[in-house]
């Protein structure tokens, strides 16, 4: 493979993936560490009425109305849970489990109900988003990777996921110690005065904005693979926080570039035509992962030792 | 229009599915009911996405033994295969390593998915003649429902409520209190087993009509609805079988009465209206309820506070203490004590000083635990305890 085969057509999505399996894999080790972790599947089922409202009040389908719809919806999602939860008395599951399925009804429903045989909306679409098609036309070779001339041509999607992860990024780093403290001991935490409700919603919002943007490029398959296969791989590995964000963020990479190839390429090595479903890849990889380090891991068991050969 | 669907007047196909959705309503309903009360709900979520991978597979077996591979029933046992081995990963990831159940139902949910996904891709790219059309399985799909699959969907949903009615019981010694199933000699780990085979079983037999994403609304909704409004297990599971076979019912006749209503959506929101109705207006456990529970407390509170200042001649500020004690005719409205407000007042600081008696006198311990500044002293001792506790009253009182 050349680099301008690759370039144009394997670069984009391959670096989306990664950013978006990063952004999505180290929130995630939190929400894991909280027993949070299904918050992930909840938000990426909620997107969807959000993404059909946002259409509905705007008609088009760019990004930004639709990111903040999304966002929009994942938070009324997150107030509702907890509504439901407390005034029913209802354990957080359930209440999760009522309002994520009504929610995506509503926005199953809303989509059906509405005129959006002209654009391309649909729930498949949503559910497993379309990597392979973010494809960077204007490159030539790995020269237009410092041409800004072709740089103005790279999908949009690119751009937000890159900024996107880059903003999780800092938001964990900046607020590293507070979150590891609350994580670990909220009952501590509050006594030395942090806002812990603060800071718990914080990690929600912060999830919640990298799953809305990873859902834009890649559908919401891939964000609740990446919210828990990689935190959950890593936390068979070690015992100490950082390392397992460490290791979490080399799983999603992997997870990512390894999904994205053998989507792209396995089917043409095995004699086929048609490449498969890169999302669907990088779960089933990240899966595979996880496998292997819930059977070799050496932290796998709940004590926490080191298993005895 | 509705009329006629809800009485089944809409034709052969919709007639069809309006019952069919019934009986899912109320197997599944019943059987989540299990789930929730075991805070296991959310398993279901695992169990039903995993069902993709099976269907696709079963597609692709199917053709490969040059059949059409549309039969119902073939794509229903392929989806129990992977929904079993997705179950069984779950239990695996929670009890053999440190993972948290929930972080292992999404791990399952997400990976079965993912690879679903990917083999309906292989089986776009493998008869692009022949379309598959299993990406219905996602939603549901009732427009080409023949009376095979009706058929398949009642003896399913038939057999499950058999299931549930035999092993109730067991499921629920294991959903309250799984140590004391344990020393009762159950084997619990297999009784959970048969509840989530169950709740498979509806996941499976669901696919058709509302699809993979939202049968888990049915197995979880009905049964949080029912829980508000009993106690009892029996009565829970009922209603919940209720709730879900109305829910099934009416969304299902809703939907046929449009084209742009998809069968799936409307049911589970008809599951979720029921629900918003259960946690506002059920009796004891309703928001309503709980809101007027409130109010009466408050305006105890309140009312007693004001006869006590009454009684010792304070000046009453607070406007909600006023507002309460006009209405009950226990001051005039400029604040000056009625009649009947002097004889309460009386009677509250008499009942204060007994209290406060009581309260001292550690012989009377029991019956001081019953003090909460709201309930009469008199409910609660008899009238020789009574007048034994007024002669320690003394000089002081008697003013």
């Amino acid at each position: 493979m050349t680099g301008a085969e690759f370039v144009p057509l394997s670069l984009p999505p391959l670096v989306i993936g990664i950013c978006a399996a990063i952004a999505c894999a180290v929130p995630g080790n939190f929400l894991l560490l909280r027993k949070q972790a299904l918050i992930g599947d909840a938000i990426s089922h909620v997107v969807l009425p959000g993404i059909v409202l946002a259409f509905l009040v705007t008609g088009t389908l760019s990004a930004w109305p639709m990111m903040i719809g999304a966002g929009i919806a994942a938070l009324v999602a997150v107030g509702l849970i907890e509504a439901v939860r407390r005034l029913g008395r209802i354990e957080p599951g359930a209440a999760m489990g009522v309002v994520f399925t009504a929610m995506f009804a509503g926005g199953v429903l809303l989509l059906e109900q509405s005129d959006t045989s002209s654009v391309h909306l649909d729930v498949e679409h949503a559910l497993y988003g379309n990597l392979e098609s973010l494809i960077w036309l204007d490159a030539v070779g790995w020269s237009s990777v410092f041409d800004p001339e072709a740089l103005a041509g790279m999908p949009p999607e690119l751009w937000r996921m890159v900024i996107t992860t880059l903003v999780v990024l800092v938001m964990c780093v900046l607020f590293w110690r507070p979150l590891k403290l609350s994580t670990f001991d909220e009952g501590f935490a509050q006594t030395i005065g942090l806002p812990v409700n603060l800071i718990g919603l914080g990690l929600v919002v912060t999830a919640a904005i990298a799953a809305v943007a990873a859902f834009d490029a890649v559908g919401s398959i891939i964000v609740i693979a990446m919210f828990i296969c990689p935190p959950a791989a890593a936390r068979m590995m070690t015992n100490s926080l950082e390392a397992q964000v460490l290791w979490s963020v080399v799983f999603a990479t992997v997870s990512a570039v390894l999904g994205y190839v053998l989507a792209g390429y396995g089917p043409l090595w095995l004699g086929f035509e048609n490449a498969v479903s890169a999302a669907g890849m990088i779960a089933t990889v990240s899966g595979g992962i996880l496998a292997l380090a819930a059977a070799f891991g050496p932290c796998r068991t709940r004590s926490g030792a080191p298993v005895e050969a | 229009m509705l009329f006629e669907a809800l009485t089944l007047q809409l034709g052969y196909n919709a007639t069809l599915v309006t019952v069919g959705a019934m009986l899912l309503g109320i197997a599944a309903g019943a059987t989540g009911t299990f789930l929730f009360l075991g805070k296991r709900a959310l398993v279901s979520d695992a169990i039903s996405h995993a069902t993709l991978p099976g269907v696709a597979l079963a597609f692709m077996l199917m053709v490969a033994f040059g059949g059409e591979g549309r039969s119902l029933l073939g794509l229903l046992l392929g989806s129990a295969v992977t929904s079993a081995i997705g179950l069984i990963c779950v239990s695996a990831l929670t009890h053999r390593t440190r993972l948290s159940e929930d972080a292992a139902i999404g791990a399952v949910l997400s990976v079965f998915f993912g690879f679903g996904i990917v083999l309906l891709t292989v089986i776009q790219s493998m008869n692009a003649g022949r379309q598959a059309g299993l990406e219905s399985f996602l939603l549901g799909s009732t427009a080409g429902m023949l009376w095979n699959d009706a058929v398949v969907i009642a003896l399913g949903g038939t057999l499950v409520l058999l299931a549930v009615l035999i092993l109730r019981r067991p499921m629920t010694t294991v959903a309250f209190d799984p140590e004391f199933a344990a020393g009762a000699g159950m084997n619990v780990r297999r009784i959970e087993l048969a509840m989530m085979g169950l709740a498979m079983a509806i996941t499976v037999v669901g696919l058709k009509i509302v699809g993979l994403i939202l049968i888990v609304a049915l197995l979880i909704i009905p049964a949080v609805a029912a829980r508000f409004w009993s106690h009892r297990v029996g009565h829970v599971v009922l209603l919940a079988g209720a709730f879900g076979g109305i829910a099934g019912y009416v969304g299902a006749a809703i939907s046929a009465t449009a084209p742009a209503l998809p069968t799936g959506p409307i049911i589970v929101l008809v599951a979720f209206a029921i629900f918003l109705m259960s946690l506002l207006i059920a009796p004891a456990r309703g928001v309503l309820a709980a809101m007027l529970r409130h109010r009466r407390f408050q305006a105890q509170v309140h009312v007693r506070q004001g006869l006590l200042a009454l009684a010792t001649d304070q000046p009453i500020y607070e406007r909600l203490t006023l507002r309460l004690m006009k209405r009950r005719g226990l001051v005039r409205a400029d604040g000056v004590a009625t009649e009947t407000g002097h004889a309460q007042a009386a009677r509250a600081l008499l009942d204060e000083r007994r209290w406060q008696v009581l309260r001292s006198d550690p012989a009377h311990a029991d019956a001081a635990a019953h003090y909460d500044g709201l309930t009469p002293l008199d409910t609660v001792l008899t009238p020789d305890q009574l007048k034994a506790l007024d002669q320690g009253l003394g000089p002081r009182a008697a003013t």
